[in-house]
């Protein structure tokens, strides 16, 4: 497969202290689905309306399909963009709207309509055809949106936060036709998303970003399982971030002190003995013991609070030491809900050696 | 008794609106409506009922020349102001980066509107006239070396008073239409394959209309019915139907045939406003 989209070193610099995108490089293959992810502010969209060509970068290159489309206007690029808002133009009908793009590449007026309505089929509304945008609901708009961009068979589709301006259920239901719409179109998409879960369902590949920079760049699972930073561990999923101290290296696997006991971890990355660092774990790959059950890597503390969520329960342990940590139990079966722990009770957590990162220095989580 | 003191405020509320609307409005449309079906016997009039005034209007080529010259000079007022209220708003919305700025400048166009019209339509004559700073600074310049009376005085001087001091009446509802254009639909457009000129024509300029047709009406119906700016600049070719009317109610004593005038204006007046209420409605249709 070929990169359809290269950036290189790509920055905008708003001033010497406000900086958008700072060195941003990677590179997109064709058919991927990936997703830009940060907070508000991380420089996630101003990446895409540089990519769209609606801003221009103060530094850098953006190759499309090998091309050097850095300088390009909008109207001269092969990428088509699906808004936030949707901007469906309101003095034109469906059909106008997504044959809007068409008239231009000189295809007739009968030939823009019949791929205008080849257009709506595939998103599922073949009969608004002749309506006005505002006599659309909002998942109706979101589809005509998509519609009008793939329409024109884009090289790349971008998405600015497309499910954003959805209600929950229907944000749900977007999520799965969006992946569905990626493979039967086969188009490259680049979507832009504040939502953890969004990206982790839909991607192929996640960039995460942090500052203007990319923080991580990989397949969801290795995000979720290996994060690179505390600030990638926090930001997608929960994490746990315990202090601990190194009293133990070895080949593969390090033993640390923390929370009070011996903690054992498999890990390349250990530094020497005697660091501080901190361990990081998910709280739903933490358990709490039973009575006479043994494991590796038993942390024992106090139950300090129980949240329960309906598919589960929250735990909060209090340690010794002071520190706290969340446990995610599934409740699997209605029975289990009397084994309900009680705050207060003495309690004993095991994390497996595999399940836990390392992060040098000390965070605060 | 209760009746009444139950319903007392809401009689107030919507009374007093009301009487005043009946007494000022209603009741003189009346008036004028009947004076046009009077007859005129010199130097006074009797109360009748015939349509010789309207007869006069339509069959007298002095009253017809003057209604075509002043939907003329209205229709050139208002294609006036359009071609230069259209671009300024546009740049203030869409291509001024500093909010200050913008706030000024519309401000600036507004402001004009706080002096008396009468100074301002007065001023345009110490400019364009013999003596005026026109003139002066033609002289200075050396373009010139005499004073030219071409200036005031004609139909060209009456424009551009009346464009003057109308322009706002075109720039407001210009600048609020395109404010209310959200952005990314330009961007969409652009997004979409189509030049900056493009966009304008099928977006922008589309979804302007309204604020194009409420401006237009405003120019063209204030200048319709001026008196001030032919008295002040308009030469002898310069009578508009106000004036007209103003000379029959006053030095020329036919009232009946005054109020035809009037009635003549009004009818063409309202036809223009439900015109463009109707363009701007169906305009709204998707807009909204």
């Amino acid at each position: 497969m070929a990169a359809i989209i290269q950036l290189r070193g790509l920055s905008k610099h708003y001033s010497k202290t406000i900086i958008g995108v700072d060195d941003v490089s990677f590179s997109v293959e064709d058919g991927e689905f990936v997703t830009l992810l940060g907070p508000s502010g991380c420089g996630k969209s101003t990446l895409l309306r540089m990519i769209g060509g609606f801003e221009e970068p103060t530094q850098g290159t953006i190759l499309l399909a090998g091309r050097d489309v850095t300088w390009d206007p909008p109207y001269r690029r092969e990428v088509n963009m699906v808004f936030q808002d949707y901007a469906l133009f309101p003095h034109m009908t469906v059909g106008q709207n997504i044959a809007y793009g068409l008239k231009m590449a000189g295809e007739r007026r009968a030939a823009a309509r019949a791929r205008a309505a080849e257009a709506l089929e595939l998103v599922g509304l073949p009969d608004k055809i002749d309506q006005r945008p505002d006599q659309l609901s909002g998942g109706q708009r979101q589809r005509i949106a998509l519609a009008r961009a793939i329409v024109r068979r884009p090289k790349v589709l971008l998405l600015d936060e497309p499910l954003s301006a959805l209600d929950a259920r229907m944000r749900d239901q977007m999520r799965i036709e969006l992946k569905h719409l990626h493979e039967k179109v086969g188009i490259t998409f680049i979507m832009v998303t504040h939502d953890q879960e969004e990206a982790l369902t839909m991607s192929d590949r996640i960039i995460v970003m942090e500052q203007g920079r990319v923080a991580q760049d990989g397949r969801p699972q290795d995000i979720y399982d290996h994060p690179a930073s505390p600030y990638v561990a926090n930001f997608i999923g929960t994490t746990n971030f315990l202090p601990a101290i190194v009293t133990r290296t070895g080949a593969g696997r390090a033993t640390f002190n923390c929370g009070g006991a011996g903690v054992d971890v498999l890990t390349e990355t250990a530094p020497q003995a005697g660091a501080r660092v901190t361990l990081g774990f998910r709280p739903e790959k933490t358990r709490l013991l039973a009575e006479g059950e043994t494991a590796p890597n038993v942390l024992e503390g106090r139950i300090a609070e129980v949240i329960y969520y309906g598919l589960g329960l929250r735990t909060s342990v209090e340690l010794p030491t002071g520190d706290s940590l969340f446990i995610d139990t599934l409740l699997a079966d209605t029975l289990v809900r009397s084994a309900i722990p009680r705050p207060g009770t003495p309690a004993r957590v095991a994390i497996a050696p595999h399940n836990i990162f390392v992060f040098p220095g000390e965070v605060r989580s | 008794m209760t009746f009444v003191r139950r319903h007392l405020s809401g009689m107030l509320v919507l009374g007093i609106p009301l009487a005043w609307i009946v007494v000022f409005m209603l009741v003189p449309y009346a008036i004028i409506g009947t004076y046009s079906f009077w007859s005129k016997t010199y130097p006074t009039f009797r109360p009748d009922f015939q349509f010789g005034n309207y007869a006069t209007l339509f069959s007298d080529p002095q009253y017809l020349q003057v209604l075509l010259r002043t939907l003329k000079i209205s229709a050139l007022v208002s294609v006036a102001s359009l071609a230069l209220a259209y671009p300024f708003a546009y740049w203030l919305v869409f291509r001024c980066r500093w909010a200050g700025v913008r706030t000024w400048l519309y401000m600036a166009v507004i402001a004009p509107l706080w002096v008396s019209y009468l100074l301002r339509a007065y001023i345009w004559k110490t400019i364009l006239g013999t003596e005026g700073i026109l003139n002066s600074f033609l002289m200075w310049s050396g373009l010139t070396d005499a004073p030219s009376d071409i200036f005031l005085y004609n139909q060209f001087a009456m424009v551009l008073t009346l464009t003057y001091i109308f322009i706002p009446f075109m720039v407001m509802p210009i600048y609020t239409a395109l404010e209310r254009i959200p952005p990314n639909l330009a961007e969409a457009s652009a997004d979409l394959g189509q030049t900056p000129w493009q966009t304008f024509l099928k977006v922008t300029l589309p979804l302007s209309t309204p604020g194009i047709a409420a401006g237009f009406t405003l120019t063209f119906c204030l200048s319709f019915g001026d008196f001030i700016a032919p008295f002040l600049v308009g030469g002898p070719d310069g009578n508009l139907i106000a004036s007209v009317i103003q000379t029959q109610f006053g030095s020329a004593l036919n009232w009946p045939l005054g109020s035809a005038l009037s009635v003549v204006m009004l009818v063409i007046v309202l036809s223009i406003v439900s015109l463009s209420d109707r363009l701007e409605r169906s305009s709204r249709v998707g807009a909204s």
